[in-house]
């Protein structure tokens, strides 16, 4: 065949498999705009659920979320990081190190389900936590402790080795080498992949099932040790659990937790895009 | 004065075995240059004398190295580095601004003060012949600057250090010539304080600075001599062959 003719169609192909996603993200997001937009109001986002859920607002699973994703960071974000650092820059490249990297990038395509019950077993249950925002920050912390981790070594190693070695032989020592040169140019890439971490803590419900979600708790936490609604779970119910609720307040749940989903992605996006502007290597 | 002796210096990285039984001796004040063909070890004998082989893996040495009477795996390497400072084959600027890059040696010794730090980039950048063309611009990017502008910053954030020892791997490689004959000027003024030891693939130019010339070929120590009597009486046939452009 033509080799011309054989581009074209490979061409063709690839464009068309582009078109199909891009058409399906488009309409997803339409539909759930569409019919959820009616349902945002200021009341909406700042009230509690009343009458079995199906009227007043969602400000509890809300304000729980961001808890959440909130504990989460604090939790995963220190630990991912410095075990970046370690296999990236100290950790000598032995069959060890790579079954560890190996181990953490299967880490983050464990079903959340799995991460769930893993939550329940140990924070839940064996370290008594209950059900409470600690255990479920803590758990989604470790969900998406593997995606910063992973994020945060291709940042440490995409800073060019002879930055390092420039450093070194000025007389720096290493760890001076890893504050002043490493990690400032590491940021943005770590910054990224923390807040994609953060959007996916954010969206899952199998974690927070069995660990802290709340099925209708209208006051907010007073604590930790509190439990709280989530978004996420409070969706699946309403859609699912509870009989006669409207459209209207479905989708406008779906549509905050896209919403919040999204911009947590576009942070990371702008942040991507600053860098590339000022890279200067 | 002596300020190098390496004794039957061995070199292996992995199975290969870089450098073979060199030992010589290096006199403070003079500018070695070093010659031989690609591969043949010069770069490895320069990485060797301040340890940045040490970051390689798989890197063995036998024999000893010592620097002012001191075996140098005894000396803390930060401080001989310190000591013994290296310029690159390429320009690398760290991403940060020409003054930056300057104090970045000072600051991490612990340098703090702003008028001292200001006082050490100044001087560095006049030794390294760059502070006329660039004392209005301090807070660009060290990027902005042209290959051989970067080049002399680059030498200028070794002098800031204060080191005793400056190793040169090929530092106009990617140069023009009369960035070249800039960064040379530059090195024979500073010969007076540092030692110099410089390794590059231009036979005219080991042979325009050296004091003194070694000749390396296959990890093999050749031959070491005056550069003049290198250039016009080597005693080796090989040597001879080098120089005239034979091999290589």
């Amino acid at each position: 065949m033509n080799p011309y003719r054989t581009q074209k169609i490979a061409f063709s192909f690839l464009f068309l498999a582009n078109l199909l996603i891009l058409v399906l993200v488009g309409v997803i997001v339409a539909v759930i705009v569409q019919k959820g937009l009616p349902a945002i109001t200021w009341q909406f986002l700042t009230d509690v659920p009343r009458q079995g859920m199906r009227a007043g607002g969602i400000l509890p699973a809300l304000v729980g979320t961001l808890y959440l994703v909130a504990g989460a960071i604090v939790f995963a974000l220190p630990i991912g990081l410095f075990a970046a650092i370690y296999l990236s820059e100290y950790a000598k490249d032995s069959l060890l190190t790579r079954l560890i990297k190996l181990a953490i990038v299967n880490l983050a395509g464990v079903p959340s389900v799995v991460y769930g019950l893993f939550g329940l077993a140990l924070f839940v249950v064996f370290f008594k936590f209950g059900a409470s925002i600690l255990s479920g920050s803590l758990t989604l912390g470790i969900m998406i402790l593997p995606l910063i981790i992973t994020a945060s070594r291709e940042a440490l190693e995409s800073v060019p080795q002879s930055f390092r070695e420039v450093s070194l032989s000025l007389g720096a020592s290493k760890w001076q080498t890893i504050q002043h040169i490493v990690l400032p140019n590491a940021i943005p890439g770590i910054l990224t992949g923390t807040i994609l971490g953060l959007g996916r803590a954010a969206g899952e419900t199998a974690p927070i099932l069995f660990t802290v979600a709340a099925f209708y708790l209208p006051q907010l936490p007073g604590s930790i040790f509190d439990q709280v609604m989530a978004l996420p779970y409070h969706l699946y119910v309403i859609s699912t659990q509870v009989p006669n609720v409207d459209e209207k307040t479905r989708y406008g749940t779906a549509l905050v937790l896209l919403a919040l989903v999204l911009s947590m992605n576009l942070v990371a996006i702008v942040i991507r895009y600053k860098f590339r502007m000022k890279k200067k290597w | 004065m002596v300020i190098f002796t390496i004794d039957t210096l061995d070199v292996w990285f992995g199975s290969r075995h870089t450098l073979k039984h060199v030992s010589k001796e290096i006199y403070a004040h003079e500018i070695l240059t070093v010659i031989g063909p690609s591969n043949s070890g010069k770069t490895t004998f320069l990485r060797t004398l301040n340890r940045m082989n040490d970051l390689e893996p798989h890197f063995k040495m036998s024999g000893t190295v010592m620097f002012e009477h001191q075996d140098i795996r005894t000396i803390k390497v930060d401080v001989l580095r310190r000591k013994v400072g290296t310029v690159f084959a390429l320009p690398l600027p760290l991403p940060l601004s020409i003054f930056d890059n300057v104090a970045y040696g000072p600051r991490m010794h612990g340098q703090r003060n702003k008028k001292m730090l200001a006082e050490c980039v100044e001087t560095a950048l006049r030794r390294a012949y760059l502070w006329d063309e660039i004392k209005d611009r301090l807070q660009e990017s060290a990027f902005l600057l042209s290959g051989g502008q970067q080049q002399r910053l680059c030498i200028a954030r070794t002098l800031a250090v204060e080191p005793e020892v400056i190793l040169f791997d090929e530092p106009c490689s990617g140069l023009d010539p009369i960035s070249t004959a800039k960064v040379e000027d530059a090195m024979l003024k500073l010969k007076q304080q540092y030692t110099l030891i410089l390794v590059t693939n231009n036979v005219k130019q080991a042979a325009r600075v050296g004091d003194r010339t070694a000749f390396f070929l296959d990890g093999e120590l050749i031959e070491i001599d005056t550069t003049e009597k290198i250039f016009t009486a080597p005693r080796d046939a090989r040597t001879d062959d080098y120089i005239r452009g034979k091999f290589g």
